[in-house]
């Protein structure tokens, strides 16, 4: 669509979504500024921004003081094993709604994603005594099910979406040329939504990397990941902002990361579809 | 050997009856086309036989086999869809291999075969390019590789020409007639177009509603259509349907005229009309003719130039022995 836009309201534009995007950013700024503040100056009034002595001596506390690979690979266990689980539960359940939806289809889709709005308090208790039952409180297990289940309607969805959009007499074609429906899925179906199952996997790592209600809620200290990690620093006793940021900086980073190195793959992904 | 028989076939999508107890046989090599209006039920038909769809009632028979209750992949049958349905992420070699592949066939086996197919389709030089790189046509070719290489009992094919621009069609629709004699293979053919049909079929099934109206070679149903339906549809300009005092002469309800069958002559004739349009081919010329006694305007096929043009006055005698007349019903009196 060509629309001529004059030049000054070009740069108002643009300087109003540099505004947006620093406003959004700004809090990451400040927690990285203040991580390497001493705690003094963390505090000190008015704020200092730049011109402050700069020292990485928070992370090394917060390195001695906590156990901080455990976290860390407590995140990725449980981000990535509650995504490749709801991957696999997801792909059959989007497939059979994609392809053979009945009657009541929209019905099920439309109530998995009510789910999510159900608030996540109204069942932490069952949650918990559950958990206490089968013995498998502050385990990776759990809170790999946990999560999965939590961000299942989203895969689900998102699958659905991206399959929807292969035409069903590619998956037809492949019956007649002799493909079983084990062959259609894996030669047919799983290559042609590739870019949609990808993004589905980056996104929902992200949401369960994030996640932090359950993490919290559900782990003591074995399966504890990083969001437990940062939430031990906030201490009652003390505040300690600078080790509190140097905590938060080291848990976000993997997954800015990895972000940042996938976000073509995700903007594709999130866009799939919305262009013919 | 590709003889498949229809028994009884039914199909009820919930509580509509697409195709009620339809019997049908087709001979091993013969060249049927399923042909009627859109929404005649001639797809889901064709996909009933290739199993795509599961019927509701009555059997197939493939070579006098049981196949209702077969899967497609057990069929033993190819099918080229409209849409030609490649997989994009495969090149053309890899889509002309994959029937061959999920029959587990030996590589060099395969690669002769896709050898062949690739050279008796012009595609020897696209082996290694994806399909969203190759022509509509092109496309179209490989969609036929991948059924040839195959061997398939029985070909089927659904509207598979509808997405090519119409200097094309006419080329394919030949490309695929001529396979038809060289293969001699069943094929199944589902089109709207009764052009299609006439040029292509050995025996052609008109369909309505789920209904066979006609079944017959193109002209039988061109000569004798056994009812208004088929002799309207059949035949290009349509017939002329007449009824009214002109049918009642005849002893008839209804008579049907080809536009071909009428003679334009100098003073009398049967009709007296108006010419609305004039259509000048070169080799035909088309009048659109309106007659003041009857609703519709007559269309005429008169041969080579004809020097009449919109609002002259032109005088119409039908060929007694080309005028076919039905009764009340709609059905032919013989």
């Amino acid at each position: 669509m060509a629309r001529a836009i004059s030049t000054p309201k070009k740069i108002m534009w643009t300087a109003l979504a540099w505004g947006v995007g620093l406003l959004i950013f700004f809090p990451i700024l400040w927690t990285f500024l203040t991580s390497f503040k001493t705690e003094a100056t963390a505090i000190s009034d008015p704020p200092v921004w730049f011109l402050f002595d700069w020292t990485t001596e928070n992370y090394s506390d917060v390195l001695a003081r906590s156990n901080y690979p455990l976290a860390l690979m407590n995140s990725i266990i449980i981000a990535v094993g509650s995504t490749l689980l709801g991957i696999v539960i997801a792909v059959p359940a989007a497939w059979a709604m994609a392809f053979v939806p009945g009657k009541r289809t929209k019905d099920v889709l439309m109530w998995m994603l009510s789910t999510k709005m159900l608030p996540a308090v109204g069942v932490l208790y069952p949650l918990v005594l559950i958990a206490k039952y089968l013995n498998v409180y502050d385990s990776r297990i759990m809170l790999i099910v946990v999560l999965m289940l939590i961000n299942l309607p989203i895969i689900v969805w998102m699958l659905y979406t991206y399959f929807r959009e292969i035409p069903g007499e590619i998956l037809e074609a492949a019956r007649m040329d002799g493909a079983s429906l084990g062959k259609e899925i894996i030669y047919v179906l799983t290559p042609m939504a590739l870019p949609g199952i990808a993004s589905t996997i980056l996104l929902n790592i992200i949401l369960a990397w994030n996640e932090a209600f359950w993490t919290i809620l559900l782990t003591t200290v074995d399966a504890a990941p990083l969001t437990k990690f940062i939430a031990s620093f906030s201490a009652p006793e003390g505040l300690f902002y600078a080790k509190l940021s140097a905590a938060s900086i080291m848990a976000i980073a993997p997954i800015i990361v990895m972000g940042w190195f996938s976000q073509k793959q995700l903007v594709r992904g999130l866009t799939f579809g919305a262009v013919k | 050997m590709g003889r498949i028989t229809l028994d009884r076939v039914q199909k009820k999508f919930g509580d509509v009856e697409v195709i009620p107890p339809l019997d049908l046989i087709i001979e091993d090599g013969e060249f049927v086309v399923f042909v009627g209006p859109s929404g005649c039920g001639k797809s889901t038909l064709l996909r009933l036989i290739a199993g795509l769809e599961d019927v509701s009632g009555g059997e197939i028979r493939i070579d006098g086999r049981p196949a209702t209750d077969l899967p497609p992949a057990k069929r033993g049958l190819a099918m080229v869809f409209q849409s030609y349905a490649l997989y994009p992420h495969m090149s053309v070699r890899k889509n002309i291999a994959f029937p061959l592949k999920m029959a587990g066939m030996a590589q060099d086996e395969q690669d002769r075969r896709i050898a062949k197919a690739a050279t008796a389709l012009n595609l020897t030089d696209y082996l290694d390019r994806r399909p969203g790189q190759l022509s509509g046509g092109q496309r179209q070719r490989v969609a036929i590789g991948r059924a040839i290489v195959r061997e398939p009992a029985a070909f089927l094919f659904d509207e598979p020409l509808s997405n090519l621009d119409a200097a094309l069609r006419v080329g394919m629709r030949m490309e695929i007639s001529e396979l038809h004699k060289t293969l001699a293979t069943t094929m199944i053919y589902v089109t709207h177009d009764q052009v299609e049909a006439m040029t292509m079929a050995d025996k052609i099934v008109v369909l309505r509603a789920g209904h066979v109206e006609q079944v017959g070679s193109p002209l039988e149903l061109y000569k004798t259509p056994r009812n208004t339906f088929v002799a309207g549809f059949i035949g290009s300009p349509k017939m002329n349907l007449l009824t009214g005092a002109a049918a009642a002469a005849h002893g008839a309800a209804t008579i049907g005229i080809r536009p071909e069958h009428l003679d334009v002559v100098d003073s009398g004739g049967t009709f007296t009309g108006r010419v609305g349009v004039a259509e000048h081919l070169g080799s035909d010329t088309f009048f659109h003719v309106h007659v003041p006694e009857m609703a519709e305007p007559m269309t005429v096929r008169a041969g080579g130039e004809v020097g009449l043009t919109h609002g002259d006055t032109i005088h119409l005698t039908p060929r007694a022995a080309h005028i076919h007349r039905f009764d009340a019903q709609g059905l032919r009196i013989a």
